[in-house]
């Protein structure tokens, strides 16, 4: 077993006790609930009769179901209205924060937590959503739970859990033009693929983890459940510290900064630290990627084949013939040039400011193509705004995108943000799952945000590094 | 207060078996998305496999959740990281209410293993060429019996038995009756106080009543 990583660290700090199952009870720093996971779980703290146990660790979004473009009440989609409704029920006379629409700090859950200060190095952050793991690129320990753990943690303020090993990714070299964190997941998870992090938790590290900003650390460690690992993180750091600092927890309390900080590098990997595995990647190699597939494992570089089945370990073969038929795609051919009838920049792996100024340096002074309905889904309202002062939104809706308001949208297709039919979407979400963006026809290829703007603009999968760049920064 | 409940053991699973076969199922071809803008879990079951079962006028497809031979089969023979993907609890919730009390499958995601054992449901795994022989059993018996000992981590059908695992804390927790946790940690409520103190994150320690003063 691991010894002095940061989850064994944090793990150690937050352990309650260890139970008569043989898992331990863990204290949960940070609970972040939305409309989707949570009713069930305040359905049955009212049946067993039990009150919550710190509403002031507990915070609340809607993103799931928002619309994105007419936010005004009641909603036209009956069940996003009623499942919206009965968060506002849940939530009525209780002492939670909830970044309602109206507040300006609504968004996706895994969006706002960061950029309030919301999400600690060394904080055990849960939420009823996979993509809690985003919160590890804080140094935090975060993961995903099932609606009855969410009981658990409203109830208790804790969580059952069996402790994991740890596998410690190192990735060396330096990043190409154009190549992003989102091509270093997508990669991680080609090369170790969506299984092989069960049981396993990942800390992300070397040179070009460290040398990446706090949002592709996000999109990396977002991404860690679809490799199979429920969380991974990055040691904090200057560039963490530095986040930190211009948050709203922060930017007003030095004095509070400066007596957590000591806690922050407490809880790090110790140099000298044992990890159950350890893998090497050489990023420098790493072309822009996109997924040929339907899992988020079947990646390929821009200029590489589409792999044959059989040329695959025997139990990945028939997934990837299953998948290569719903893509229409043939093995030998590279991805360049898929037509694609949408793009969709957005979700909790891509949607943050930086993102968004990404994809606006390919879309500048360009149009999207006559065949693709392209949009530009904010990862939240604070997103939003920074973005438009720094006018990315006429850049986008001048290009021929949609400027839409914050929520998880296309990513998940659980509002009316959806394929159509067989359409092919070209997208910064996380899963390419058959019928996950709410066409069960619909093909998903995931890349990142600039792959995306490529996308729009030729009206196929194409290779942004052959794109001119303009300037758009303010 | 109905905080004290109880809570079954589940040493025992015993039915006639269904094959689901593919590795990285995900919990979206469980219960796709559209179908958890609900407030409950009621009614879930319906939906399991929603589009693989049906066409795009709702007709039944070719699905084993759609055999006659199957409508009574209550364990769900599966392949390889079978409920991968989200965390929705929507997926294993579905299951159970379509009628599945225990699968057996090669291997499973973390976080659907996890909420499956929030509703007692027993994740039992295999090696490949098994996990595939049982499946071709089921096929060819759809009414034979299977029984799973949780306790002794087998899966007996026909003259066979096979030696399975079961991970070691869900295994105690379904044959001792903790799987739901809820009340065994409420009683830790000075423990979760200390450990809370000892954070240097955290303001306040004690347990909050949940309601607003006013």
């Amino acid at each position: 077993m691991s010894e002095g990583t940061l989850y064994d660290n944090v793990w150690d700090r937050h352990k309650v006790t260890t139970l008569p199952n043989g898992q331990d009870q863990l204290f949960i720093g940070l609970h972040l609930i939305h409309e989707v996971t949570s009713p069930q779980a305040f359905g049955m703290l009212r049946e067993r009769g039990l009150d919550l146990a710190r509403p002031d660790l507990t915070h609340a979004t809607v993103d799931h179901i928002v619309p994105t473009d007419d936010l005004d009440r009641p909603f036209e989609n009956d069940a996003a209205e009623e499942m919206y409704a009965e968060l506002e029920r849940n939530l009525e006379g209780v002492d939670i924060d909830f970044d309602d629409p109206s507040s300006g700090n609504q968004g996706i859950v895994h969006v706002i937590g960061p950029e309030q200060g919301l999400t600690q190095p060394g904080k055990t952050i849960v939420c009823g959503d996979s993509h809690t793991s985003t919160h590890g690129a804080f140094g935090a320990l975060a993961f995903g739970i099932g609606t009855s753990q969410i009981r658990d943690v409203f109830a208790t303020q804790t969580v059952a859990m069996e402790k994991k090993n740890v596998r410690k990714i190192e990735v060396t070299g330096e990043l190409g033009d154009d190549v992003t964190a989102k091509d270093v997941i997508l990669t991680i998870i080609r090369r170790l693929g969506t299984d092989g992090g069960v049981g396993y938790v990942y800390e992300y590290a070397g040179e070009a983890i460290e040398s990446l900003d706090m949002e592709g650390r996000m999109s990396i460690c977002n991404m860690s459940i679809e490799g199979g690992a429920r969380a991974g993180y990055v040691n904090p750091d200057e560039t963490t510290y530095e986040w930190l600092k211009q948050t709203d927890e922060f930017e007003d309390d030095h004095e509070r900064f400066e007596e957590l900080k000591p806690y922050w590098e407490s809880i790090s990997s110790d140099p000298d630290a044992e990890y159950d595995d350890v893998v090497t990647i050489d990023c420098s190699a790493i072309e822009p990627t996109v997924t040929w597939g339907t899992t988020p494992g079947q990646g390929i570089g821009i200029s590489e084949a589409i792999p044959e089945p059989e040329s695959l370990p025997a139990d990945k073969q028939e997934t990837a013939r299953r998948a290569q038929k719903h893509m229409g795609v043939e093995p030998g051919e590279t991805m360049d040039g898929y037509g694609i009838d949408v793009a969709f920049l957005g979700s909790c792996t891509n949607a943050r400011l930086s993102d968004l100024r990404a994809g606006a340096e390919i879309v500048k002074g360009r149009q999207v193509d006559d065949s693709v309905r392209a949009m530009v889904v904010p990862g939240s309202q604070r997103v939003k705004a920074a973005a438009e002062d720094e006018g990315l939104d006429e850049v986008f809706t001048e290009a021929g995108f949609e400027w839409r308001n914050p929520g998880c949208s296309m990513c998940l297709g659980m509002n009316d943000d959806q394929l159509v039919g067989d359409e092919a979407c070209a997208s910064s979400s996380n899963r390419n799952f058959v019928g996950r963006q709410g066409s069960k026809d619909g093909r998903t290829v995931l890349m990142s945000p600039k792959m995306v703007a490529a996308a729009a603009i030729a009206g196929e999968v194409t290779d942004v590094r052959d794109l001119p760049k303009a300037e758009v920064k303010a | 207060m109905s905080d004290e409940k109880e809570i079954p053991t589940v040493t025992h699973v015993e039915g006639s078996g269904l094959p689901i076969r593919g590795n990285d199922i995900d919990t979206d071809q469980i219960i796709p998305a559209r179908f958890l803008k609900l407030v409950t879990f009621d009614g879930l079951g319906e939906f399991a496999f929603f589009d693989q079962r049906f066409d795009d006028e709702d007709n039944p497809k070719e699905h084993p959740f759609n055999e006659d031979r199957f409508q009574d089969s209550n364990v769900l023979v599966v392949n390889a990281n079978f409920g991968c993907g989200s965390s929705r609890e929507h997926a294993p919730q579905a299951l159970k209410r379509w009628g599945i009390d225990a699968i057996v499958g090669e291997s499973f995601a973390e976080i659907f293993a996890g909420n499956c054992l929030a509703l007692g449901i027993p994740t039992v795994t295999a090696d490949t060429e098994t996990i595939e022989t049982l499946q071709a059993w089921v096929d060819e018996n759809p009414d034979g019996t299977i029984e799973i000992d949780v306790a002794e981590e087998t899966v007996s059908y026909d003259d066979e038995t096979i030696d399975a695992n079961v991970d070691e804390a869900q295994r105690k927790a379904l044959v001792d009756g903790i799987w739901d946790t809820t009340a065994l940690m409420k009683s830790n409520a000075d423990a979760i106080e200390a450990t809370a103190d000892s954070l240097p994150y955290i303001d306040d320690s004690s347990f909050q009543t949940g309601r607003a003063d006013d």
